[in-house]
C-alpha cells in the first residue's frame, strides 16, 4: 500500500472538514459567490473518486488508512468498495450542486458563511461513514453525521418548530448511534478486528452464533433510527424545518441513506436469515406504504416529498432484505434513481417556493410559462418518480419486479405491496410535475419568476444523469450497479441489466399495472388526499406526540428527582453526610476485621488527667449549655485544655499558636453574639434529637475505633526521622517543626497564608458590603449588599 | 497514654457532629470548631505521643537524640490551626450578615438560593 494513496482517501473524509473550517471566511470575501468556490471541494473528490470506477468494476477493492491510536491498533481504515464507491460518488456528485444551489439559495442570509460551514462537514462525516472499513470510524462519522445535520436542521434556530425538529432528529438518530457504538464493540469482541471487511473475510459465521440476535437487534436499531423505518419514522417530515437544498441532500443522498448503507454494508455478517428477512421485508413493506399514503395527504410540496423519502427508503429496506441477486441489483440501481430524482425535485421544489412565495401545491397553477426552466426540471424529476423509460429508475423499477417474478404466495404478495407503493409515489411525482404548472396561472404571494444558474444547474444536471444513465444502462450496470450488488452479496455478480422495453415481458406489464395505479391515484388525488386526511385525524394519538410525552416525561422525572436529592435543607445533606461517614468509618473496620483489642487502661498522670477532665468538661458544657454566652465560654475552655494537652506532649509551638487563637475566637464570637439576639434553646424536636444524637454517637465511636486500631500498629516514622536528621545539617535549624514549616514545606506555608489572606479579605468585603443601605424596595430576604452594588 | 487521648477524639468528634446537625448556623459554627480541634487531635495522636521533649536539635549536635516528639504532626497541626481560624472567623462573619439580611439563624429558613418546591422547567423546545 503506497503512503500516498492512504492519505488521499483518508483526505476524501477530512477536507471537507477543512474546507468547513474556512467556509465562513471564504464567505467574507466571495460573497454570494461561495457556493461556487466550496463546490470545488466535492467536484475534485468527485473526479478522485470517479478513477476508482474502472479497478474497482474489475472486482478489486482499495484499502487505505491512516493510523488512529496505535497503541490499541486501531487504523482509521477506509475500504473502496463498489458499495462505498457508489454512496460516495452520490454524495458527493449531489454535493456539489448541493453547495451551488445555497450559494444561491441563502443569497443575502446573514448566517451564510455559517450555512456552509455546516453543509460542508456534513458532507465531509457521510463521506467518510460510507468509506470507512473501521466500525469504530464508521461510527465516529454515524455520529458526525447526526450533529451536523442537527446543526443544519435546526439553522433557523429562531423558530421553535426548527428547534423541535433539530432535537427530535439527534435524539432519534443519537439513540441509534449508540446502538452502534454496543454493535461495534460486540463485534470486535466476536471477531477480534475492527475493520469490516476483515471480518467479512474472516470466515467466522455470526449466524449460527449466540450473540446473532443481540447485534442484529442493535444493528437494526441503528439502521432504523438513521432511515426513518417506521416507527421511527416521525423524525424525517419534521426535518423539513431545514433550509430546503439541506432537505434536498439529506433525503436523497446522505443521512437517511446511511441506515441503508449500514445495513447493505452488514449483509455478509448479518443477512440471509429468516430473521433479517422477516424484519427488513415487513418494515420495509410497511414505510413504503405508510409513507406513499401520507404523502398523497399532504399539500405542502417538500412535505410530500419528505413523506415519499420515507417510503422510498422503505422499499430500499425491503430490497436489501429479500437477499436475491436481483434484488441487491434493483436496490443499487433505485438508490441511484432515487438520488438524482429526489434531489432534484426537491430543489426544484425549492425554486418554486423562492420564486413564488408558496410551496402548497393547491395554490399554485400555470407557472409553465414564467418559469419554464424549473417546469422542465419538474418534467424531468417527475419522470424519474414515475419511471418512465429509458430512465434510470425505469431500469430500477423492472429490476425490483424481477426480484420477486418465482410466482410462489409471498412473492406475490411482496411484488403487490410493491406495485401499490410504486404506483402511489408515482402519483405524487405526477402531481408535482403537472399541478403547478399546468392550467390558469393563479395568484401567488409574489409574482413568479424563474429561478438562476446556480439554482437551475442541479435539477436540470440530475435530470439529465438520469436519462443518460438509463440509455447507457448496460455501462452503468457493470460500473457500479454490479460492483454494488456484489459488495452487498459478498458474491461477485455479473451484470445483466440493459434498457429494454419489451411487451411480451410480465415486467412491462407490472410497470404498466404501476402506471395505471398511478393514473387512477392521480384523477382521484383530491378525493383521496381528503379521506386520508379525515383518517389521520381520526386518532388522537401520534408518533410525533408521543416523542414530545417522552421528552416531556424526562424534563418533568428530571425535576422530580433534582427535587428529591436537592431539596435545599441543610441539616438533612448533614444528615446523609454524616452516615455516609460512620458508615465510611466502621463497615470497613468491621468487614476486614479490623476492630481493635480492648486497650488497657491509661497510664496517665494526675495533671494530664485533670487537662483530660477540663477538656470533657469544656466539651460537655458547650453542648449542654442553655445560655450562648456559657456555650462560648466553654468552648474557649476546651480550646486552652488542648493547648495545655499540646504542652504536656512536647509540642510548646502548638500550644501557643492554639491559646491565641482560642482566646482570639472566645472574643470575637462573643462580640458577634451580643450583637445578635438568638434564641437560646437548641430547638430540636425529640425525634431530631434521638436521630442526630445517634449519627453523632455513630461518628464517634467510628473515629475512637479507628484511631485505637490505628495506635496499636507500629509506627512508620521515615519522615519524622527524615525531618529530625536534616534539619540542622541541610536546612541549619534547630527547631525541627518550624524548619520543616518554612523550609522543607515551605511552599505549603505560603499556601497556608495566602489562604488566611484571602479570608481576610473576604471578611472586609463582607463587613463593607453591610454599611451600603440596601434600597427600599429590595425584599428583606434578597442579599443587600451584593444586589445594590450590581443594580444599575 | 495514646488511648485517653483518642477517647477524648472520639467524644468531640461526637459533639461536634451533634452541633453540625444543628439547624442554628452559630451552633454549627461551635461544632465545626470543635471538629477541627478533633482533627488535630487525630493528627497528633496519629504521630504517637511523647512526654515533654519539644523536637529541637541541642546546640552541639546535628541529630538530636531520641526520644524526642515527633515533629511532622506538629507542623501540620500548626497549619491546619492556623487555616481553621481564618475558617472560623470567615464563617462567623458570613453568618452575622446572613442573620442580618435574612434575619434568620435558622437554615431551614434561609431558602434564597433553593426556594421551596423551585421553578417548573419549561415544557418546550
Amino acid at each position: 500500500m503506497d503512503l500516498s494513496l492512504d492519505i488521499a482517501i483518508a483526505m476524501v473524509a477530512i477536507v471537507p472538514f477543512l474546507a468547513a473550517a474556512v467556509a465562513p471566511f471564504i464567505h467574507r470575501v466571495a460573497g454570494a459567490a461561495t457556493g461556487w468556490v466550496l463546490a470545488i471541494v466535492p467536484a475534485t473528490i468527485f473526479v478522485f473518486l470517479w478513477g476508482f470506477v474502472g479497478p474497482v468494476s474489475e472486482g478489486r477493492f482499495v484499502s487505505a488508512g491512516i493510523d488512529w491510536v496505535p497503541s490499541y491498533g486501531l487504523t482509521l481504515s477506509f475500504f473502496v468498495d463498489g458499495l462505498a464507491l457508489m454512496f460516495a460518488l452520490a454524495i458527493s456528485g449531489i454535493g456539489t450542486f448541493i453547495l451551488i444551489y445555497s450559494g444561491s439559495y441563502l443569497k443575502g442570509h446573514p448566517h451564510q458563511g455559517r450555512f456552509l460551514a455546516f453543509i460542508t462537514a456534513f458532507m465531509g462525516a457521510m463521506l467518510g461513514l460510507v468509506l470507512s472499513d473501521n466500525v469504530l470510524g464508521l461510527f465516529l462519522f454515524w455520529e458526525l453525521t447526526s450533529v451536523t445535520s442537527f446543526l443544519l436542521i435546526g439553522f433557523d434556530h429562531g423558530r421553535e418548530k426548527a428547534r423541535r425538529a433539530a432535537i427530535q432528529a439527534i435524539v432519534v438518530t443519537g439513540a441509534g448511534g449508540l446502538a452502534l457504538l454496543l454493535a461495534a464493540l460486540l463485534l470486535n469482541r466476536l471477531f477480534g478486528v475492527w475493520d469490516i471487511s476483515a471480518m467479512i473475510g474472516s470466515g467466522l459465521d455470526l449466524r449460527g452464533h449466540g450473540a446473532y440476535g443481540l447485534v442484529l437487534g442493535l444493528v437494526l436499531l441503528a439502521a432504523f433510527t438513521k432511515s426513518a423505518q417506521f416507527p421511527f419514522h416521525f423524525w424525517l417530515p419534521n426535518a423539513m424545518e431545514a433550509p430546503t437544498p439541506v432537505s434536498a441532500f439529506l433525503h436523497s443522498a446522505t443521512m437517511v441513506q446511511g441506515g441503508v448503507y449500514l445495513l447493505a454494508r452488514t449483509t455478509p455478517l448479518l443477512g440471509g436469515t429468516d430473521a433479517w428477512f422477516v424484519i427488513l421485508v415487513t418494515f420495509g413493506g410497511f414505510t413504503l406504504i405508510w409513507g406513499a399514503l401520507a404523502a398523497i395527504r399532504q399539500t405542502d410540496m417538500k412535505q410530500m416529498l419528505a413523506q415519499t423519502t420515507l417510503a422510498s427508503l422503505g422499499l430500499l429496506v425491503l430490497l436489501i432484505g429479500l437477499g436475491t441477486e436481483a434484488a441487491f441489483l434493483a436496490m443499487a440501481l433505485y438508490f441511484i434513481a432515487h438520488a438524482l430524482y429526489k434531489a432534484g425535485l426537491f430543489l426544484t421544489v425549492g425554486i418554486i417556493d423562492h420564486g413564488t412565495g408558496t410551496k402548497d401545491i393547491t395554490r399554485l397553477g400555470g407557472l409553465r410559462d414564467p418559469m419554464t426552466a424549473t417546469f422542465m426540471a419538474a418534467i424531468l424529476g417527475g419522470l424519474g418518480m414515475i419511471g418512465l423509460p429509458p430512465l434510470v429508475s425505469y431500469i430500477a423499477k423492472e429490476e425490483m419486479y424481477l426480484a420477486l417474478a418465482s410466482g410462489d404466495p409471498l412473492s406475490l404478495a411482496i411484488l403487490l405491496v410493491l406495485v401499490v407503493g410504486n404506483g402511489l409515489l408515482a402519483a405524487v411525482g405526477l402531481a408535482i410535475m403537472i399541478r403547478p404548472f399546468m392550467g390558469p396561472l393563479r395568484e401567488t404571494p409574489h409574482p413568479p419568476h424563474e429561478g438562476d444558474v446556480a439554482s437551475l444547474s442541479g435539477p436540470l444536471v440530475f435530470g439529465t444523469i438520469g436519462v443518460l444513465g438509463g440509455i447507457a444502462a448496460v455501462w452503468l450496470g457493470e460500473s457500479l450497479v454490479a460492483p454494488a450488488a456484489s459488495s452487498i452479496a459478498n458474491v461477485a455478480y455479473e451484470s445483466h441489466i440493459k434498457l429494454i422495453v419489451d411487451p411480451r415481458s410480465v415486467l412491462f406489464w407490472l410497470s404498466i399495472l404501476t402506471w395505471a395505479v398511478a393514473g387512477l391515484a392521480y384523477w382521484r388525488l383530491d378525493a383521496l388526499r381528503a379521506g386520508l386526511q379525515r383518517l389521520a385525524a381520526a386518532p388522537r394519538w401520534s408518533f410525533d406526540q408521543g416523542f414530545d410525552a417522552v421528552m416531556f416525561g424526562l424534563v418533568r422525572g428530571a425535576a422530580a428527582l433534582t427535587r428529591l436529592l436537592h431539596h435545599g435543607r441543610l441539616e438533612l445533606y448533614l444528615v446523609v453526610f454524616f452516615i455516609a461517614l460512620a458508615v465510611a468509618l466502621l463497615a470497613p473496620l468491621y468487614l476486614l476485621d479490623g476492630l481493635p483489642a480492648l486497650p488497657p487502661m491509661p497510664d496517665l498522670t494526675f495533671y494530664e488527667w485533670g487537662v483530660m477532665a477540663v477538656a470533657v468538661a469544656g466539651v460537655v458544657t458547650v453542648v449542654v449549655a442553655r445560655r450562648r454566652l456559657f456555650a462560648i465560654l466553654a468552648l474557649g475552655i476546651q480550646g486552652l485544655a488542648i493547648a495545655l494537652l499540646f504542652m504536656l506532649f512536647g509540642a510548646p509551638d502548638l500550644a501557643f499558636t492554639q491559646f491565641m487563637v482560642e482566646i482570639l475566637s472566645v472574643v470575637i464570637l462573643t462580640l458577634v453574639m451580643t450583637r445578635l439576639r438568638l434564641d437560646h434553646e437548641d430547638p430540636r424536636p425529640l425525634e431530631d434529637f434521638a436521630r442526630d444524637g445517634m449519627i453523632a454517637l455513630l461518628c464517634g465511636v467510628g473515629v475512637t475505633l479507628l484511631m485505637l486500631r490505628v495506635v496499636s500498629l507500629p509506627f512508620e516514622d521515615r519522615l519524622s526521622a527524615f525531618f529530625a536528621t536534616y534539619s540542622a545539617e541541610i536546612a541549619h535549624g534547630r527547631n525541627i517543626v518550624n524548619v520543616i514549616l518554612v523550609d522543607f514545606r515551605g511552599l505549603d506555608t505560603l499556601g497556608e497564608i495566602s489562604v488566611v489572606m484571602a479570608a481576610g479579605i473576604a471578611i472586609l468585603a463582607l463587613i463593607r458590603s453591610q454599611k451600603r443601605p440596601a434600597p427600599p424596595e429590595q425584599p428583606l430576604v434578597a442579599p443587600s449588599g451584593d444586589a445594590s452594588r450590581s443594580a444599575p | 497514654m495514646e488511648v485517653a487521648v483518642v477517647l477524648l477524639i472520639g467524644l468531640f468528634t461526637t459533639v461536634a457532629v451533634y452541633l453540625l446537625l444543628s439547624r442554628s448556623v452559630i451552633r454549627m459554627l461551635l461544632g465545626l470548631t470543635l471538629l477541627g480541634n478533633a482533627v488535630n487531635l487525630l493528627i497528633f495522636v496519629g504521630g504517637r505521643l511523647t512526654r515533654a521533649v519539644p523536637p529541637l536539635v541541642p546546640a552541639n549536635v546535628y541529630v538530636p537524640e531520641p526520644p524526642f516528639a515527633n515533629p511532622l504532626p506538629q507542623a501540620l497541626i500548626l497549619t491546619a490551626i492556623v487555616i481553621g481560624f481564618s475558617m472560623f472567623a470567615f464563617l462567623l462573619v458570613l453568618g452575622y450578615r446572613a442573620y442580618q439580611s435574612l434575619d434568620a439563624d435558622d437554615t431551614d429558613r434561609m431558602r434564597l438560593a433553593e426556594p421551596e418546591g423551585g421553578p417548573n422547567p419549561p415544557l418546550s423546545y
